[in-house]
């Protein structure tokens, strides 16, 4: 799998070269800054980017910018976004277009390198990988809502990991359920939410998202 | 027509005003003069401690009945006494140049300001009554007032530097505070978690050959160690300046914010471009604090932000349907709000009524 990445900080760059490499991605390029990045990008045309935010020149949210404009040039081009801090607003730009093939993390999670380098595939194959802190943010604002106020913690409990991009094996594994026992929740969760049930997993994590964030 | 008659009548009130208040000054000078000769036999100290505050309240309603009249406010610019003591305190206020000035200003008033403003009466009453044109000596007491009570550019100055010192002494203050706060959290924080994660390396790093399984758990805590000194350093970072308002400004950084907050947020703005680093932070924080009091104290379920810039001012108004009864003298946030916008000579002010709604307005 081809990867482009942008990363300014040399150490972390070359730490997440490695880590890719290790896990038989190939980096065709690694760039430390934004203009570059959107080079590599139309380029490569790669299978993912992983970029980092905040690139030079102007150590703002460049790299953010670079991955938006590249999808607007290469639709549903996919980038995994990390970052020291997670923002709605950028979760919110990065979902706009509703194509998929988005993650946005907190740079902590590449610690977890087996569930990181999972986010790297799921957003490569057009899912979604949402960090759990904007999850987090997102459902701790819609308490107020009325359709959200009424799922039970389970439900809230899978909402949360099918945002992050989980499949629903995964759920199960993780909520030590089986899966026929997630379906009915998440079964029950889009009746709440009023989204028609689909069987496609990142269509329904893309809906739920789109809904939690346009509201 | 109807209007007319009304800044006719108007105008007559205000004639009836100046003369009860030049006769009201008449009775306050009468009483200063004879606080000051007291002062001798220490009588007067409390009697001026009373005069004093009374001619001043009593000057600037002048000043607003005149400003009125003339159609451009006539600023006051008493400046602080700090003064505490018994002794001290009056005799800081007897002192002060503007109580001289205004001692003068109050002979004049009760003499030449009363007739006048006898006159005004008369001639206001017979402008309403036969349609005459317009009343002269209530504009002639109005330039009098106007021309005794308008701070000298010397007093304004002096106001001003006053005004200065102690909004910086306050800055100083609160700079040294936040300071002292980031130095303890990141010593109780971030600082204890690389501590103890440094530990937690070094001993898998001795048990590697002997117990590889406790190693496995060793490097485990050293990562969660790692993962929440970098969840508290995002903390503190998000404290001292947030870094989407370094990417995005004012604006974005605030939308971001309403995203982040429980509450039905409207936010208009009129602003194009990016402001001074400084003034973005203060008014986001401004913003912050206010958007964090209405949700623990207002009960709102809904609140707007507008961001407008009259010339090269930026106004600020943050308001909400909830309780109202908020109070900047109670509320540490609020003064907080007023502190921060003092280092760049911003206002405060607030207005909420018992049973709300609350405005905040910042300058």
């Amino acid at each position: 799998m081809r990867v482009v990445l942008a990363e300014d900080h040399a150490q972390l760059r070359e730490g997440l070269i490695r880590l890719l490499e290790a896990h038989d991605f190939d980096v065709v390029e690694a760039v430390d800054n934004g203009p570059s990045l959107s080079r590599a990008l139309l380029e490569h045309r790669p299978d993912v980017a992983v970029v980092d935010v905040r690139l030079p020149p102007t150590f703002t949210d460049e790299g953010l910018r670079a991955a938006i404009a590249a999808r607007r040039e290469i639709p549903g081009l996919p980038v995994l976004v990390l970052s020291q801090y997670v923002e709605q607003l950028y979760a919110r730009e990065l979902l706009a277009d509703r194509r998929g093939g988005v993650g946005y993390l907190l740079k902590d999670r590449v610690f977890n390198v087996a569930q990181f380098i999972e986010a790297v595939r799921q957003v490569a194959g057009g899912g979604t990988a949402m960090d759990p802190e904007v999850i987090a943010q997102l459902l701790s604002r819609r308490v107020a809502d009325q359709p959200l106020a009424g799922l039970t913690p389970r439900e809230r409990e899978a909402l949360e990991l099918m945002a992050e991009g989980r499949s629903n094996a995964a759920i199960a594994a993780r909520m030590f359920i089986t899966e026929k026992a997630v379906a009915k929740h998440t079964n029950s969760i889009f009746s709440r939410l009023g989204l028609p049930p689909s069987e496609d997993d990142n269509r329904r994590v893309l809906a739920v998202l789109a809904y939690l964030s346009d509201r | 027509m109807l209007a007319k008659v009304w800044a006719r009548v108007r105008r007559v009130g205000c004639a009836l005003a100046l003369t009860v208040y030049a006769a009201l000054g008449l009775a306050l000078l009468i009483l200063s003069v004879v606080s000051l000769a007291l002062i001798v036999v220490w009588v007067g100290l409390p009697l001026i401690m009373v005069c004093v505050p009374a001619q001043r309240a009593l000057a600037n309603q002048h000043r607003r009945l005149a400003g009125w009249l003339l159609g451009a406010p006539i600023r006051s610019a008493y400046l602080r006494v700090d003064e505490r003591g018994l002794v001290a305190r009056p005799v800081a206020l007897v002192r002060a140049a503007s109580t001289w000035r205004d001692l003068s200003w109050l002979l004049v008033n009760s003499s030449v300001g009363l007739a006048l403003s006898i006159g005004a009466i008369v001639e206001t009453v017979f402008d309403l009554l036969l349609f005459l044109p317009g009343s002269v000596l209530l504009t002639i007491d109005a330039h009098l007032i106007r021309g005794m009570l308008a701070p000298s550019e010397r007093a304004e100055l002096a106001k001003r530097v006053q005004d200065l010192t102690e909004s910086r002494a306050e800055t100083v203050d609160t700079q040294a505070a936040e300071l002292r706060r980031i130095e303890r959290d990141l010593h109780d924080g971030a600082q204890a978690r690389l501590v103890s994660l440094g530990m937690s390396l070094g001993l898998a790093e001795e048990r590697l050959e002997a117990d590889p399984s406790q190693a496995r758990q060793l490097l485990a805590e050293a990562r969660a160690a790692n993962s929440q000194a970098l969840a508290e350093l995002r903390d503190l970072v998000r404290g001292i300046h947030p870094p989407v308002l370094a990417d995005r400004g004012l604006v974005g950084a605030l939308q971001a914010l309403v995203l982040a907050t429980p509450l039905e947020v409207e936010l208009v703005s009129e602003l194009s471009g990016r402001l001074p680093a400084p003034v973005e932070s203060a008014a986001y924080f401004a913003v912050a604090e206010a958007l964090t009091n209405v949700i623990k104290h207002s009960t709102a379920t809904r609140a707007r932000i507008e961001l407008s810039r009259p010339d090269a001012r930026l106004l600020v108004h943050v308001s909400d349907d909830g309780l109202g009864g908020a109070d900047p003298a109670n509320g540490t946030g609020l003064r907080g709000i007023a502190r921060r916008l003092s280092a760049f000579d911003g206002r405060l002010e607030v207005s909420s009524p018992t049973g709300g709604p609350t405005v905040l307005s910042m300058e």
